[in-house]
């Protein structure tokens, strides 16, 4: 992952980017109705799977734009970087799955 | 077991050592055990150790995938102390300071605990506030602890440079504090706990947490199913993919943190010295090599490996601390995938599926808990109750908001 391209940018070095985590955890919307559970589950609790992940990245250096990565964790080898608003891709090997 | 005595070394010397006993036995698995434990790292050794020698459960398996402490008990930077800000957190980690103090010889193994003192420099206003108020945390918790002047601070340590990018303005020293050898806590655990009964199976790795009822009942491995009354996860990088076995997420995210350590030189610093402002840690081995590290990588990785831009992050700021360290090379450097909590403390806790047990999360500062770590968690596996110092890092505190938040006092430096 000494590369990684920015959806806006195209390949830039790795120490442009910061990475921020899963991705596509939704914010909550009935916020008033939610346990402490809800909350802690929201907040704090995540798959970090060994495997493929997707998670957000930051431009930081660069455009300074937010996008989503799927990104092998035993490898770090990125499979593909997309927009916030594009359609997921899939993981590889799964079928199709995304 | 034989034990170790200068007389043993003498009688073993004369049959140039090729007579002594194996440290411990090789056994195969029994098909069910009182207590699983899943990781032959030094917390879950220690654990086992505990479990067999204090509470009266002998039954028990290390399960370890690969070696003893080949994961971060092996990779970590060997530092020991106990100079944290919070109430729980000196319960813990002055526990096991305590725990160290009289290890080798409870063990029988020179764990090699060299209380040399731990030095954190404070490089800005901000520093000297957090060190003072941390440092007097630490004395009402009735640990040691001193501010040192800039003066004193080059008395105890003539190469260092104080008028740096970042000039050193005060310092906390834990003389308590220091080193222990890495393997040697292993091993010594792995000797002490063999003794007592427990089977240690290594190259077993856990591929399955079988669960009836919400109930555990045993683990399947790569050497096939056993059984077991309770189950104790002590995986470090691996809690995660033990939890999802078990059908449960964990609030961590797992990162590689580097270490890398120089051309082994003549004795230079008699401590341990650490900077979180200028975000670098180093001490010098036995052997005489520099042993440095600084942050984790910023990204969820398995990977074992980090990011080359680290290495400059971390023999930049130790060459304008030390420039005459800017002449040595650099011998080897590796990284270990430490699990980190948001709130930079561990998880001993019960968990949603009965008789499973986790203590993880031990992040970037698991080593020098080891003891404290085990013994804890071996009087709570054993009670089926987390004990007074375990209980405030139960896995509850992510939904309670009863953080321990040692992330402000102590995210950078362990």
């Amino acid at each position: 992952m000494f590369i990684i391209n920015c959806p806006y940018c195209g390949d830039r070095d790795q120490t442009e980017f910061s990475c921020h985590g899963e991705a596509h955890i939704p914010r909550p919307t009935e916020t008033a109705k939610m346990t402490d559970d809800e909350w802690g589950e929201y907040v704090f609790f995540r798959t970090n799977p060994k495997g493929y992940h997707r998670e957000r990245w930051l431009h930081d250096h660069g455009c300074r734009r937010w996008f989503n990565a799927l990104r092998h964790t035993v490898t770090d080898e990125f499979v593909a970087t997309y927009k916030i608003e594009d359609p997921r891709p899939p993981i590889p090997g799964e079928g199709g799955r995304s | 077991m034989k034990a170790y005595s200068l007389f043993s070394l003498a009688r073993n010397a004369m049959s140039y050592h090729r007579n002594w006993q194996q440290a411990w036995r090789s056994p195969d698995p029994k098909s069910k055990y009182d207590v699983v434990i899943i990781g032959g790292g030094g917390h879950g050794l220690a654990t086992a150790y505990y479990l067999a020698t204090q509470c009266g459960i002998s039954n028990v398996a290390v399960i370890e995938k690969g070696w003893l402490g080949g994961g971060n008990t092996g990779r970590n930077t060997t530092i020991v102390r106990s100079n944290y800000l919070l109430d729980a957190s000196a319960g813990m980690y002055e526990h096991a300071m305590k725990l160290w103090e009289g290890l080798s010889q409870e063990l029988n193994y020179n764990v090699m605990f060299s209380q040399r003192g731990l030095l954190h420099l404070a490089h800005s206003v901000h520093d000297m506030q957090e060190i003072g108020r941390r440092g007097n945390a630490i004395h009402l918790n009735g640990i040691d602890s001193e501010f040192l002047t800039p003066e004193q601070v080059k008395e105890m340590l003539p190469i260092i440079n104080l008028n740096c990018r970042y000039p050193v303005m005060g310092g906390l020293l834990q003389k308590r504090g220091g080193t222990a050898r890495h393997d040697a806590v292993a091993w010594g655990y792995a000797r002490g706990a063999d003794a007592a009964g427990v089977d240690i199976i290594q190259n077993c790795e856990v591929t399955g947490v079988r669960v009836e009822n919400n109930t555990v009942v045993g683990v399947e491995t790569s050497r096939g199913f056993i059984g077991a009354g309770k189950v104790g996860s002590v995986a470090a990088g691996h809690s995660s993919v033990i939890a999802e076995m078990a059908g449960f997420k964990m609030p961590l995210e797992c990162y590689p943190l580097q270490a890398l350590v120089s051309e082994p030189i003549k004795p230079i610093i008699d401590c341990v010295v650490m900077s979180n402002g200028i975000h670098v840690y180093v001490s010098q081995s036995d052997k005489g090599e520099l042993v440095v590290g600084s942050g984790s990588d910023a990204y969820n990785s398995y990977s074992q490996r980090g990011s080359f831009d680290l290495i400059e992050h971390t023999v930049g700021p130790l060459c304008e601390l030390f420039p005459l360290f800017s002449r040595l090379r650099m011998l080897r450097q590796w990284a270990g995938i430490v699990d980190v909590t948001v709130d930079r403390s561990p998880i001993l806790s019960k968990t949603p599926v009965k008789n499973l047990y986790f203590n993880c999360g031990w992040g970037t500062g698991g080593f020098k808990a080891t003891p404290g770590s085990g013994h804890a968690f071996a009087h709570s596996i054993a009670a089926g109750e987390m004990n007074k110092i375990a209980a405030p890092f139960s896995i509850d505190r992510f939904n309670t908001g009863a953080l321990i938040d040692e992330g402000a006092a102590a995210a950078v430096a362990h």
